[in-house]
């Protein structure tokens, strides 16, 4: 009987997820998320139209400009077609040139505002994801083998703290305590001292020291916690009773076993959250005065220069769906029994 | 509270004993107890397992690794849960031989093909590469026995080994563990609350009831004559395919007690037909009333007469 069930499975090769399947399910995909884009910018759209903080053909025409020269100046930029016609013209020309327009203010196409200011916020985001990413493994291995330890009560109080402490009150803590102009012990570039890395790699290490230890601290304790959690309880599982009864070792068993199903989930949710600071981390960017698309978003923001949000929205969305895209093929290649 | 009490039992090569009893009789405690291997850390155990003389149990950890797997190996109850879902099947079996022995990747892949068919798997070559939830739950339980034998374990645990699995797969499973005893010589502990499968497969019976051996012997004798009590209202309360349509199953009176509130005295005496007055002070220990052949029952030890009738009566 098993012999005859056994067939197909026998049939199916090393590589079944790369088969037809999971193809078509990543094409699907991409395809509900270039739809959801065009919703997310639409909406942005809407909602700037709505809701005009203020007409954008006055602030551009200049002090005492006379109505005719606002009328002209609207009409260049568009503004006195229809809703719907503006709309269109706008995405057209995001999907056919990813053209995202000019800035209202600075005349420079949005496209490359945010583009030279990507750099700044990557280097928040990656350089934040790696430090709580190191900070939570062994952490939250070490609460994982000894629940109810002084180690894992710290960490959950520390977690709490800095789950509750807001990132901006924590950013200016360390400015106040150590940035080199205003900080009591002065021990590192403060405020507004980012340089790029290829123009000056020990000072842009310097200058993103604080920015990475306050969002990673934000993230560190949350997941240490959930690595120790679902350590824990893969821990309890019988295939880690099979580990220990073939003799092998513990440091085997965590690493080889437990580990290995605990961190799937984790990996998924990592790659959202670091999706998410990619596209900028506004208030960190704010505190440390840095360079990057979330501070770029608050400026645009505060003058509300609508093609700058637009980009940005839709920058930050792209790299949302670009993450959740990636956290969907993580978990397949990471577990066997995903199937599509 | 004490799941497992006063057990003893000893095992020669080659030979195969039952572990039977009902569930929360403390059988699978004790097989695990056997390589160390109870789950909470918080666990006390006083007494010795001895494997050719060597307390196991006092081991260092690294010394009882060295018999995990290699000297002693373990087959559990689901062998889905048993197996990593995430690691391929032929993976975990390489892992278990190269945790005791030092072979290339290449050479042990290739022992864990042999291993795989040697358990009646066909087209091996490819199922190495299977996860198990690919596999069928027989196939499965192949795999663990495939993984328990790769470093041709002088002792076999099967826990439960069949329970998990349809009938028909269940008898294929024990014909294999049967063969590849006699192929080995391996000596088999198969914990069961089967009786049918306890019967046709062991040499030797230890009947469990609430952490203690009440009756021990002989396969057949125990089966087929059994004088403790429970042994017999076990007997009683299953279905004989031959006998006749109207016998009546004669279920035990009552279920089995909690091991944290124990009766006294012997823990069968609340259920038992045959209890008396002294069976309420004294827990019984394990008397000889045949050659090889043990209860803990001084009722029927002192007489043999009112031993129960195994079979249900006709």
């Amino acid at each position: 009987m098993e012999a005859g069930l056994g067939g197909p499975a026998a049939r199916r090769s090393r590589f079944a997820r790369i088969d037809s399947p999971f193809v078509g399910y990543i094409v699907r995909r991409i395809a509900w998320s270039a739809l959801l884009l065009v919703i997310v910018s639409f909406l942005t759209f809407l909602i700037f139209y709505v809701l005009p903080a203020s007409d954008p053909a006055i602030l551009r025409a200049g002090r005492n400009a006379s109505p005719d020269l606002i009328e002209e100046v609207r009409a260049s930029l568009g503004l006195d077609q229809p809703f719907y016609e503006q709309f269109r013209i706008y995405a057209g020309n995001v999907v056919t040139d990813f053209d995202l327009g000019y800035s209202y203010y600075s005349e420079v196409p949005v496209r490359e505002e945010i583009v030279s200011r990507l750099p700044a916020s990557i280097s928040v985001a990656l350089g934040a994801f790696i430090l709580w990413m190191a900070i939570a493994l062994p952490v939250g291995i070490l609460t994982a083998l000894k629940p109810r330890s002084k180690t894992d009560r710290v960490v959950t109080g520390a977690t709490l703290f800095f789950l509750s402490a807001p990132t901006y009150w924590l950013g200016l803590v360390a400015l106040f305590l150590f940035a080199r102009d205003i900080g009591r012990f002065p021990l590192i570039g403060g405020s507004g001292t980012y340089v790029p890395f290829s123009d000056d790699p020990k000072g842009w290490a310097e200058s993103l020291f604080w920015p990475w230890i306050v969002l990673a601290l934000a993230f560190a304790g949350l997941y240490a916690r959930m690595i120790g959690e679902n350590l824990r309880e893969a821990m309890e599982q019988d295939y880690v009773r099979t580990a220990k009864a073939k003799g092998l070792g513990m440091r085997r068993i965590v690493l080889r076993h437990g580990l290995r199903a605990a961190l799937t989930p984790v990996v998924t949710l990592a790659a959202l959250d670091l999706g998410l600071l990619l596209g900028g981390t506004i208030l960190v960017e704010t505190v440390f005065n840095i360079p990057g698309v979330g501070r770029y978003a608050v400026e645009s923001i505060q003058t509300g220069d609508l093609p700058a949000i637009q980009g940005v929205v839709l920058f930050g969305a792209l790299f949302i769906v670009l993450a959740v895209l990636v956290a969907d093929i993580l978990y397949a290649v990471l577990d066997p029994r995903v199937r599509y | 509270m004490r799941a497992v009490n006063g057990i003893s039992f000893s095992l020669d090569r080659g030979r195969t004993l039952g572990l039977v009893g009902e569930s929360g009789s403390g059988k699978s405690v004790a097989s695990l107890t056997m390589l160390g291997l109870t789950r909470s850390p918080n666990t006390d155990f006083a007494g010795e397992v001895l494997l050719d003389g060597v307390d196991v149990l006092n081991l260092p950890e690294t010394a009882l690794r060295d018999i995990r797997g290699r000297r002693v190996a373990m087959v559990f109850q689901d062998p889905l849960s048993s197996l990593h879902p995430m690691h391929r099947v032929g993976w975990q079996v390489v892992e278990a031989i190269q945790t005791h022995e030092r072979v290339s990747m290449k050479a042990a892949r290739a022992r864990a093909v042999d291993l795989i068919r040697t358990v009646g798997i066909p087209s091996p070559e490819s199922r190495v590469d299977a996860y198990p939830h690919e596999l069928s739950g027989g196939m499965r339980q192949r795999v663990m026995i495939a993984m328990a034998l790769a470093l041709r374990p002088e002792i076999l645990i099967a826990d439960e080994p069949t329970s998990a699995l349809d009938v028909t797969v269940q008898a294929q499973i024990l014909q294999l563990l049967s063969r590849l005893q006699d192929e080995t010589g391996m000596a088999l502990i198969l914990v069961s609350h089967d009786l049918g499968v306890i019967a046709e497969h062991t040499d030797e019976v230890a009947v469990m009831y609430a952490g203690r051996i009440v009756e021990h012997g002989p396969g057949d004798v125990v089966i087929g004559r059994p004088l403790h009590p429970y042994t017999c209202g076990l007997l009683g309360s299953i279905p004989h395919v031959d006998g006749p349509r109207t016998t009546r199953l004669t279920p035990i009176p009552g279920s089995p007690p909690s091991a944290v509130r124990l009766p006294e005295g012997c823990a069968f005496h609340p259920r038992c037909v045959l209890a008396q007055r002294s069976c309420e002070l004294e827990v019984p220990t394990l008397e000889l009333v045949e050659p090889g052949h043990r209860i803990a029952c001084p009722v029927v030890a002192h007489d043999r007469s009112l031993a129960l009738p195994a079979l249900p009566a006709s």
